[in-house]
């Protein structure tokens, strides 16, 4: 079912110039969303604030931390770094759809079992490099892992948990092929 | 941070990007992965009035070798070097050098087109391009020109890219037997730019001398430099501990780096010596048939 979305409110800019809105449609999670957007809206910001997603972190907004991690047709991408428009008839998914049907996909269930989060804040965007990552390579060594998750900043785990938790959800994931957030 | 308002098309075609470039006259940039262009314009370091987002133009995006040459299509993505069996196998200086450019997000959509055009003296793509004695096709309004990479940096962000002109693809010689390439870089953390990068490429001849060299350096100097006269120290030289190592010391003396946050100048001069001579094994132990 599309879902028409309210435009974003244009943000205060130093600059005087304006520039026509653009309808753009875009499939989150599954869902075709249609929304009229400036061309400079950031994706991050057409999730968090016309879509009503805000599972998707803003964490640095200069492209270094990764808290914003989506997918774009199936590959992890820094959401705060790309145009509203760029995702114009493509897929998009957010944490919002690693779960399906109230159940949680193993890299989810995994941060929790590993405890591979303690504020959480980057966890979303960990998530979602670690759900495209096991896509690929779904038994990854240490390394592997680790260079998996060079662009997603963590200030309080130190990583080893993460890692943990990545190479745990690799191994329920060959348990339960079938299980939800399997593919990216 | 939002960037300023501008307009924004997205063309299906070289023709029409490039009408559009011709229309907006120097105020359009092109958008190509944005990973340089958009973090610029959050800042208003850049403000155009129109971007035309080349990403829907088909047949942009490949790496394949024709005839003399491999030929890379501007759009190709950074991880897409990392990937391609050919590049590991034949020319291993662009994945040693994909592999250190940002982090796996930044090059899932960063281009090497944009990596080529953004003139940033940190970028790590356009010292490989100069080692290996890479050619840029453009296309404009007065049609498509063929360049050679070596004329094409001529100061910070400054290239010999007119703004009405789109880049369509890298073109690299082919590779030959006994031809090594390799990439060193440091970097103050992961995902950095370079305190300083060397790239190298070595043609070896049927007796184990060097035939040909290419060498040239990220991050140290207003644009990335290609060392000539340590690469000509090397041709017609067995390639031995003596002449690799003049060649290293000839290579920071082309160096011209300033002093900044990532280190002092002298420090990054003598780390372009080190990272050539360390590039220069490297490519030398692949044109022998090593890794
Ligand atoms: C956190 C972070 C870390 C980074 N670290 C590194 C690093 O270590 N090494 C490195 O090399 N890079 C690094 N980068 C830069 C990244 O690799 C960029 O993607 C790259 O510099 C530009 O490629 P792009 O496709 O994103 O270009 P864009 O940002 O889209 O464009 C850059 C410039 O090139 C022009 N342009 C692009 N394509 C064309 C074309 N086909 N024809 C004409 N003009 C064109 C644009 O108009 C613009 O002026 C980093 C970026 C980030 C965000
Ligand atoms: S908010 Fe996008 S990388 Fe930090
Ligand atoms: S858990 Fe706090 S930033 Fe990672």
């Amino acid at each position: 079912m599309a879902v028409s979305a309210r435009p974003i409110a244009p943000a205060a800019s130093l600059s005087t110039r304006s520039a026509p809105v653009v309808r753009i449609q875009v499939t989150v999670n599954g869902s075709p969303i249609s929304a009229e957007v400036e061309p400079r809206t950031l994706l991050v910001h057409f999730l968090r604030e016309v879509v009503g997603l805000t599972g998707t972190h803003i964490g640095c907004d200069t492209s270094h931390c990764g808290a914003c991690t989506v997918h774009l047709d199936g590959k992890p991408v820094k959401s705060c770094t790309v145009l509203a428009v760029q995702a114009n008839g493509r897929q998009v998914r957010t944490v919002e759809g690693l779960e399906v049907d109230g159940k949680l996909s193993a890299v989810q269930e995994a941060f929790v079992e590993a405890h591979g989060l303690q504020c959480g804040f980057c966890t979303p965007g960990m998530m979602m490099t670690a759900t495209a990552l096991l896509a690929r390579n779904p038994n990854p060594t240490e390394p592997e892992v680790r260079d998996a998750i060079r662009g997603n900043l963590c200030r309080c785990t130190g990583y080893v948990n993460i890692v943990k938790a990545i190479q745990l959800a690799g191994k329920k994931m060959q348990a339960n092929p079938t299980g939800p957030g399997g593919s990216p | 941070m939002i960037p300023p308002a501008f307009e924004y098309y997205a063309p299906h075609s070289v023709d029409e990007a490039v009408a559009l470039l011709r229309r907006f006259n120097g105020e359009a940039k092109v958008l190509a992965g944005g990973h340089s262009l958009i973090p610029l314009m959050k800042l208003r370091l850049a403000e155009p009035a129109a971007l035309i987002d080349i990403n829907r133009i088909p047949n942009l995006s490949f790496i394949q070798e024709e005839g003399t040459h491999l030929r890379i299509g501007a759009t190709t993505r950074t991880n897409d070097l990392l990937d391609s069996e050919l590049l590991r196998r034949s020319y291993p200086i662009l994945p040693d050098a994909a592999q250190e450019i940002a982090d796996p997000l930044v090059r899932n959509l960063g281009t090497v087109g944009g990596n080529v055009c953004h003139g940033d003296p940190g970028n790590d793509l356009p010292a490989c391009m100069l080692a290996l004695g890479a050619e840029l096709v453009t296309v404009g309004p007065k049609g498509s020109r063929t360049l050679p990479v070596s004329d094409f940096y001529k100061d910070t962000f400054v290239t010999a890219l007119d703004p009405t002109e789109l880049l369509v693809e890298v073109r690299v010689p082919k590779a030959r037997a006994r031809q090594g390439s390799a990439y060193q870089k440091i970097e103050k953390r992961v995902g950095d730019f370079a305190i300083a990068g060397a790239a190298a490429n070595l043609l070896l001849d049927a007796s184990g001398r060097v035939e040909t060299a290419g060498i040239a350096l990220t991050g140290v100097g207003p644009t990335a430099i290609l060392a000539s006269a340590a690469s000509g120290a090397l041709v017609g030289q067995s390639p031995d501990d003596q002449h690799l190592g003049h060649a290293a010391t000839l290579a920071g003396t082309a160096a011209d780096p300033n002093s900044d946050l990532r280190g002092p100048a002298e420090y990054k001069r003598a780390m372009a010596s080190v990272l050539t001579r360390r590039a220069l094994d490297r490519a030398l132990a692949r044109a022998r048939g090593g890794g």
